[in-house]
């Protein structure tokens, strides 16, 4: 990428600026102060999370990146409550996590929907657990349906949908509690290019017009780049905040934005923190360089 | 491959499956009719039309052929008639036609022997042995294995007792469970049991260890602990895997029916068969072993069919 005439990350224009002051001067939803994580494995102790300092506010997109191994999983797990830190706080509204909650929701990567319960029950579930009537939870999964687009599903079982609808219900089933944050641990990671993208407009669009706070974990440069306002940058080993950048690129987004200066300028240096000049390989990965032998005729070339 | 151009080929592709399992058992009854019906096929017996000169010689009487030989030799030195015969199979290999004339005799007419049982009576006998075993098996093999596999400490509290238990052989606890239960059915039942349980809560806890870690984690993001846990997403997370193991162990608890019946009285089906084979009415005992079998497959079908219908989103399904 020629990088050379490019705008520095850092310059915001008047409108970016002025919608940067009115989200800090929004309420904290989420506080993160010093989270540490260690687990013991057969190899030894293992520091997972280091001195993670970060806030989230009201209707923030915020998304984190990192390089593979750098705890983004684990961190947003410990938000969820699906697993302990070591160390620090992890304060919602103010109040410390402790375990899973219906006022934090979470679309996993996987297949997390529950396969035995249609598209309508899986929506239902949250409500019922709360011990919402049976009316109240189907009028509440109908209107949340309707919000992904996929009432006329309601009574499909998961297998039947593609992946990209089985995301949305995910969203769907994790939005009818009404959570003040939501988590997305690499939601997209799995779908192919055409209808990722398309999920990353329709994401944008439910966040629009709802009440909700996003945190987004993707190892997708240009993902990140196109949803956040501020994008969480970690490094790997132990997993740090490395920068948190300012996304410069003004809202509202479109796709045609992803050749703007700004947006090339932001990616230059997401690529420079995240895949810096190559470091010496370990010797165990140099030993498992591929020794290229001809097993075709000389003259056959295909490039 | 589009799935239109997959549609005109499923129906074929069904009625030829449909044709090898029939094919599947129609082999080996053609066996069986080709070692009965051609005489050069095995028969190494003869069955004594005219004894000839040999005076221990009865007409219908089975010798081994090399004796009907050396006697046809002997009466030929000693200028007597010969004796006449045609090839015969042992009296343990009866025909197909005198086993399917068995099993109409067995279930339509009275037994040869008097106060012995009815084919059905004993077959009665038998299922209800099996049901009961399993059933208490299996009210208390399922909660157990659905905790040991749900709780990490409950699997490590009680299986490595379980996985030691699972090696004595149920038939070694006959005499013990004669002595506490008596000779009649309670000693049958509690040998099925023990075949069946301790195997059941490993296999069930497996299943359920085997539940998608996103999907209970979901569950708990989604606001459910403690009980409900386990009620609204470990159990019907698992249902139908749940359902394929206790059809298997069902299987298991009819093959360990034959050693409990010779528990105690000797009762249902075995007895049936230890009485028609000590009166060498060998087609009758073709005809019981059979109908075990039948009604063995034929449960197993039946429930496997009733899946397709109780669990619909079960995709595991597809695949065979």
């Amino acid at each position: 990428m020629n990088t050379t005439n490019l705008p520095s990350y850092l310059d915001q224009s008047e409108a970016v600026k002025a919608r940067f002051d009115k989200i800090n001067q929004r309420e904290t939803i989420l506080e993160v102060r010093d989270l540490g994580k260690r687990f013991r494995t057969p190899q030894g102790e293992v520091e997972a999370l280091r001195g993670i300092n970060f806030s989230v506010r009201r209707r923030e997109f915020v998304c984190v990146i990192g390089p593979s191994g750098c705890g983004k999983s684990t961190l947003i797990r410990i938000l969820a409550g699906l697993e302990n830190h070591t160390s620090g706080d992890v304060l919602l509204d103010n109040k410390p996590v402790k375990g899973p909650g219906q006022d934090r929701g979470m679309v996993f990567q996987g297949y997390s929907l529950f396969p035995w319960l249609t598209v309508k029950q899986n929506v239902m579930f949250g409500p019922k657990i709360k011990g919402h009537g049976k009316d109240e939870a189907e009028r509440d999964a109908r209107t949340w349906l309707e919000l992904v687009g996929l009432e006329k599903f309601a009574d499909s079982y998961p297998h039947q949908l593609s992946g990209g609808m089985r995301q949305r219900v995910a969203i769907a089933r994790a939005l009818v509690n009404q959570p003040r944050i939501l988590l997305m641990d690499e939601p997209f990671g799995a779908l192919d290019a055409q209808t990722r993208s398309k999920m990353q407009s329709h994401l944008i669009d439910i966040w629009k017009n709802i009440d909700i706070t996003v945190l987004f974990i993707t190892h997708d440069l240009d993902e990140a780049i196109y949803l956040a306002d501020r994008i969480l940058v970690l490094k790997a080993h132990p997993g740090e905040v490395q920068e948190v950048i300012e996304v410069p690129v003004p809202r509202p987004r479109s796709p045609g934005q992803f050749t703007t200066p700004e947006f090339l300028a932001t990616k230059a240096r997401l690529e420079a923190l995240i895949h810096p000049a190559p470091a010496p390989e370990p010797e165990d990965e140099q030993a498992a360089q591929p020794q290229m032998i001809r097993f075709t005729n000389v003259a056959d070339n295909v490039e | 491959m589009s799935l239109i151009a997959n549609l005109p080929s499923v129906d074929s592709e069904m009625r030829k499956r449909t044709l090898l399992a029939i094919g599947s058992f129609l082999l080996p009854l053609l066996v069986w009719c080709l070692v009965s019906y051609v005489p050069f096929i095995w028969h190494p017996k003869v069955e004594v039309t005219d004894p000839g000169g040999v005076d221990y010689f009865q007409v219908g009487m089975l010798v081994d052929k090399s004796q009907f030989e050396d006697e046809t030799a002997f009466t030929r030195e000693e200028r007597l008639t010969p004796p006449a015969g045609k090839p015969a199979n042992p009296i343990y290999l009866p025909a197909p036609h005198e086993v399917a004339k068995a099993f109409y005799t067995g279930f339509a007419k009275q037994p040869v022997q008097k106060d012995a049982p009815w084919l059905h009576e004993s077959l009665w006998h038998s299922i209800q042995i099996i049901f009961w075993g399993f059933l208490i098996s299996s009210l208390i093999g399922v909660p157990l294995g659905i905790l040991a596999g749900t709780y990490s400490t409950f699997a490590r509290l009680s299986e490595p007792f379980i996985e030691y238990f699972r090696y004595l052989p149920a038939p070694a606890f006959g005499a013990l469970a004669v002595a506490i239960l008596g000779i009649y059915d309670g000693p049958k039942i509690a040998i099925i049991v023990i075949g069946t349980l301790f195997q059941q809560v490993l296999i069930i806890a497996n299943t359920t260890r085997k539940l998608e870690a996103t999907i209970i984690e979901a569950a708990r993001t989604l606001g459910t602990r403690g009980v409900k846990l386990l009620t609204k997403v470990v159990v019907p997370g698992i249902l139908p895997d749940l359902y394929r193991d206790q059809r298997i162990l069902l299987g298991w608890a009819w093959t360990y029916l034959i050693v409990a019946e010779l528990i105690g009285t000797s009762s249902g089906i075995t007895f049936y068969i230890t009485q028609q084979a000590r009166y060498q009415h060998f087609d009758n005992v073709y005809a019981a072993i059979m109908i075990i079998g039948i009604i063995g497959f034929g449960t197993d079908l039946i429930l496997g069919r009733l899946s397709r219908s109780l669990f619909p989103w079960d995709r595991s399904q597809d695949r065979r």
